[in-house]
């Protein structure tokens, strides 16, 4: 049953999910486009970014609260797995980066597993963005409308960092060449310790927000992790706009295709990446050069 | 290692699998778990050949095995299909051809994002099993009802139930498995595997099609996880939905990086060390869930210091232990072979046009841009048959980026570049160097984790069999011609006597003459030398001036250096660029005396130093 309210609230959802995906890609892609590292963990930072707002929302109440703690919590996390692993695998090889923040990530999968077990655990939304809205002409999620606000502001405040302070400039000078910027007299190392944290509070501010939509498991970042690796490949490995753009590509196609048939969701967003490929094989905003 | 002998591990695999249903019961195992085991290895073994072999790490494993598992599976619940082993086999083809279809889109791009397109494939197969094919694959029931498999040998009839007897027919499907591995591995395509994964740049450019190698391991990979899929159906009579999960291809994943990549056996041992730990913690230690916990952190705690997993470290400790006599014995081979004669010099291989007599080499108005930037402008440069010839400039004249124009590594933005008569413009530089045209590069470019022996053979078998051939089961030791040109090349860049030496333990200057050894083993009959004295001691220099007028004899040389002396005693012309132009071509008594060169080399701020 196709009809306009139904196209429009899945539009919605697409683009709420699409936001959601375009910040936790962006944590992705700056991470890997500084250090050249990518993160295989970045879907776990995720999932406990919504459990450790989870518990501080248990003892606070406060959403915002829980927000702010999730948030710093998995940014120290990050900043604590950057020190002492990935710290020295800078100069090994790819696989070996990818072996090791893989099996991070299941040890933070199954520590969080050993904590809350596998059960799911629900967390309600704010009281303020409780219910639904009259839209005029359907009816929404409050909460959905307010993530798509908040992600908003938290990529707006991404983007302020990025490309309007000192550090933005450090970091988008390490994408370029990182060798260069450490040749310049920065301390490339402490850069990369920062940028890590910053992307990996990226994917846990956007798993505590996303929290109240979907119940929380320890398996939830998985999913998650994949979605991103589709958006980064369709936007372009180590740009932040390509993440944004193709967050909001990924989000809309699985949206829009799970309204007909949520089982080919994934063949469509499969799809589009193959078709981008073979396009643009550096992805839509993607440039030539780091593999 | 263990090369002497030619059947030794296939003896002694042999000798493990008989031997396992004895010992084991007495370490804890039940059969259900060795056969498991088995299964995880036999799958690991297409892996570690495209993983630990070629380089190419791929999440996404689970695609092949759950598909060659439900093809076989469908055909003997659904399709009333009798033959256990004619079905695994289709559902190994299909795979395999699953395998190719996916490997054209995965290889696209190598590196990590080979890994993060095989993750996404993967999982849409997950999806596409439980939701448009659940009516084929039974969705998340999966298909139960798998048979064993009986065989009709006209006399008697074998029929193979559960435990021990299954096992009989897993190891045997695992022994031919690792026959077929090991001869995948030692043959000339199993070499090239291991050059692309120590350096794909490289083996590019000594003449290997990779991109249709890559795609062989690819496709070898998802064979054997497709027959793997199968004999997982069989073993528990039931084809489980989940082989097609994440936490499969993850599996896999880990238990080749713990068991040793690039072993074969690592993802058997690997596996063992998983199913053993997984019952013995789950059950001895009643750890629960915190098994998978245990179990993450060992595997980080290997790739963090064990690198080569179990099968690598304890093969380090046995060349630490048998490794000092060794390296005592090379030693004393490297003082006898200081005073070597000098070897025949290396014929060029046959023109391939002998009729054609013009110039060997012809560029007419070659220009590189990168944006605002004008590297070469409008370059005209011929080279005659068998001349030496030497390029001089300033830094960023453009020397190199003429180099990397002739021998097709970038596309000129303009001009033409005719190579014996034939337009070689916007060829790739694989098929350049199956012409004839190949470089040594001014920045080593080795295979580093290979021996000097295995690197020049890598290059010798791009002239001696094109650019991809799939001889998938042909001893090294059998292609015409090998062992001679690579014995030779040896000689010729006198690295005999380091031949079996790992290059990353080479000296700089060894590393140089390899260097040159690698473009010369692919016997160019044009060879281009990038700066092959950069870095040399002046002994050395004076030894690789020599070597390179002992290769000059039939055939074609252009060498860009900085040491004009050497270059001067060489070559019978040379071609001096400046600011991405020729400036000037003569003989080096005329280069010499030049004034606009002198001026070019120092300045000449006013003018008057050429005076």
């Amino acid at each position: 049953m196709i009809s306009w309210p139904n196209l429009v609230s899945q539009l919605f959802n697409g683009l709420a999910l699409g936001a959601l995906l375009a910040l936790i890609s962006s944590g992705l892609t700056i991470i890997y486009g500084t250090l050249g590292v990518l993160n295989l963990a970045h879907g776990a930072m995720f999932m406990i970014g919504g459990y450790a707002g989870f518990v501080a929302y248990q003892y606070t109440g406060s959403f915002i609260v829980a927000v702010i703690a999730g948030s710093l919590f998995v940014m120290l996390l990050g900043v604590l797995m950057e020190r002492v692993i990935i710290r020295h695998f800078y100069h090994r090889p790819h696989e070996d980066q990818l072996l090791v923040t893989f099996g991070l990530g299941i040890c933070f999968v199954e520590i969080v597993r050993l904590i809350f077990s596998s059960q799911s655990q629900v967390v309600s939304p704010p009281p303020l963005f409780q219910g639904i809205t009259n839209l005029g002409f359907m009816y929404y999620p409050t909460y959905r409308l307010a993530v798509v606000g908040i992600v908003a502001i938290a990529l707006g405040a991404l983007f302020l960092v990025l490309y309007r302070t000192r550090l933005g400039m450090i970091v988008r000078a390490g994408i370029e060449d990182s060798v260069m910027v450490d040749s310049l007299g920065i301390n490339v190392y402490r850069v990369f310790m920062v940028v890590f944290g910053i992307g990996a509070m990226a994917a846990g501010f956007a798993g505590i927000v996303n929290a109240p939509v979907v119940s929380l498991t320890p398996g939830v970042g998985d999913d998650i992790l994949v979605e991103t690796f589709v958006v980064v490949v369709i936007g372009g490995v180590g740009s932040f706009p390509g993440a944004i753009l193709g967050g909001l590509i990924a989000g809309e196609i699985i949206s829009v295709t799970s309204m007909f048939n949520p089982g080919y969701a994934y063949v469509m967003l499969f799809a589009a990446m193959t078709l981008v490929l073979v396009v643009r094989p550096h992805g839509l905003l993607g440039v030539q050069g780091r593999e | 290692m263990l090369k002497q002998r030619p059947f030794l591990i296939e003896t002694l695999t042999a000798i493990g699998l008989i031997a396992a249903p004895f010992v084991l019961p007495h370490l804890g195992f039940a059969p259900n778990t060795v056969n498991r085991i088995l299964v995880w290895g036999l799958f690991g073994l297409g892996f570690d050949i495209l993983f630990g072999f070629t380089g190419l790490l791929s999440f996404g494993q689970s695609a092949f095995y759950g598909t060659g598992g439900f093809v076989a599976a469908y055909l003997l619940t659904r399709a009333g299909f009798g033959n256990v082993l004619v079905a695994l086999i289709i559902g190994m083809i299909a795979a395999a051809a699953t395998g190719y279809v996916i490997g054209l889109i995965a290889l696209r791009r190598t590196g990590i994002y080979f890994a993060m397109i095989t993750v996404a494939i993967a999982e849409v197969f997950y999806f596409v099993e439980f939701n448009p094919l659940s009516d084929f694959t039974g969705g998340e029931n999966g298909l139960p009802g798998v048979p064993m498999p009986s065989f009709n040998l006209g006399f008697t009839t074998i029929h193979f139930t559960d435990g021990w007897s299954l096992y009989q027919f897993i190891a045997l499907c695992y022994f031919i498995g690792v026959i077929i591995a090991l001869r995948i591995v030692r043959s000339p395509v199993g070499a090239i595997f291991s050059a692309i994964r120590d350096n794909p740049l490289r083996a590019t450019a000594v003449g290997h099609n990779i991109h249709g190698y890559k795609l062989t391991a690819f496709v070898i990979a998802a064979a054997y996880a497709g027959f793997a899929g199968g004999l997982l159906g069989v073993l528990q009579a039931f084809m489980p939905p989940d082989a097609f999960t994440f936490d499969t291809s993850g599996q896999l994943v880990m238990q080749t990086a713990i068991g040793g990549r690039g072993t074969l056996f690592g993802p058997l041992v690997g596996a063992a060390v998983w199913l053993f730990l997984q019952d013995f913690l789950q059950a001895a230690l009643d750890l629960g869930a915190a098994w998978k916990l245990v179990l993450g952190v060992v595997f980080v705690l290997l790739v963090c210091f064990l690198r080569g997993g179990i099968v690598g470290g304890l093969a380090d400790l046995y060349r630490l232990v048998s490794g000092k006599r060794a390296r005592k014995e090379a030693e004393q081979q490297t003082e006898i072979g200081a005073a070597r004669p000098l070897p025949a010099p290396m014929q060029a291989r046959e023109v391939a046009h002998p009729a054609y007599s013009g110039p060997i080499l012809k560029a007419t108005g070659l220009t590189k841009r990168y944006g605002g930037l004008v590297a070469n402008s409008n370059v005209d440069f011929s080279v005659d048959q068998g001349e030496l010839r030497g390029i001089i400039g300033p830094n960023g004249a453009g020397k190199s980026t003429f180099f990397k124009m002739l021998t097709c590594e970038i596309a000129p933005t303009s001009g033409q570049i005719v190579f014996e008569g034939r337009d070689i413009t916007g060829l790739k530089v694989t098929e350049v160097c199956q012409l004839g045209l190949t470089k040594s590069y001014q920045v080593n470019q080795l295979f580093t984790g290979l021996t000097v022996r295995q690197n020049l053979t890598i290059a010798a078998l791009a002239e001696l069999r094109g650019k991809f051939r799939l001889d998938l089961f042909r001893k090294l030791a059998n292609v015409k011609g090998l062992s001679e040109q690579v014995e030779h090349t040896l000689a010729l860049v006198n690295l005999t006597a380091r031949a079996d030496t790992q290059v990353a333990e080479l000296a700089y200057g060894e590393k140089r003459r390899l260097e040159i050894g690698l473009a010369l083993a692919t016997s160019p009959r044009l060879l281009l030398l990038d700066e092959p004295l950069a870095g040399m001691s002046p002994r050395e220099r004076v030894e690789t001036v020599k070597l390179l007028k002992s290769i000059a004899r039939g055939r074609t040389m252009i060498i860009i250096d900085h040491d004009m002396d050497s270059l001067f005693e060489l070559v019978q012309r040379v071609t001096v660029l400046q600011e991405g132009r020729v400036l000037l071509d003569g003989t080096p008594e005329e280069i010499r005396t030049n004034a606009a060169v002198q001026e070019a080399y120092l300045g000449g701020v006013n003018g008057e130093i050429a005076a």
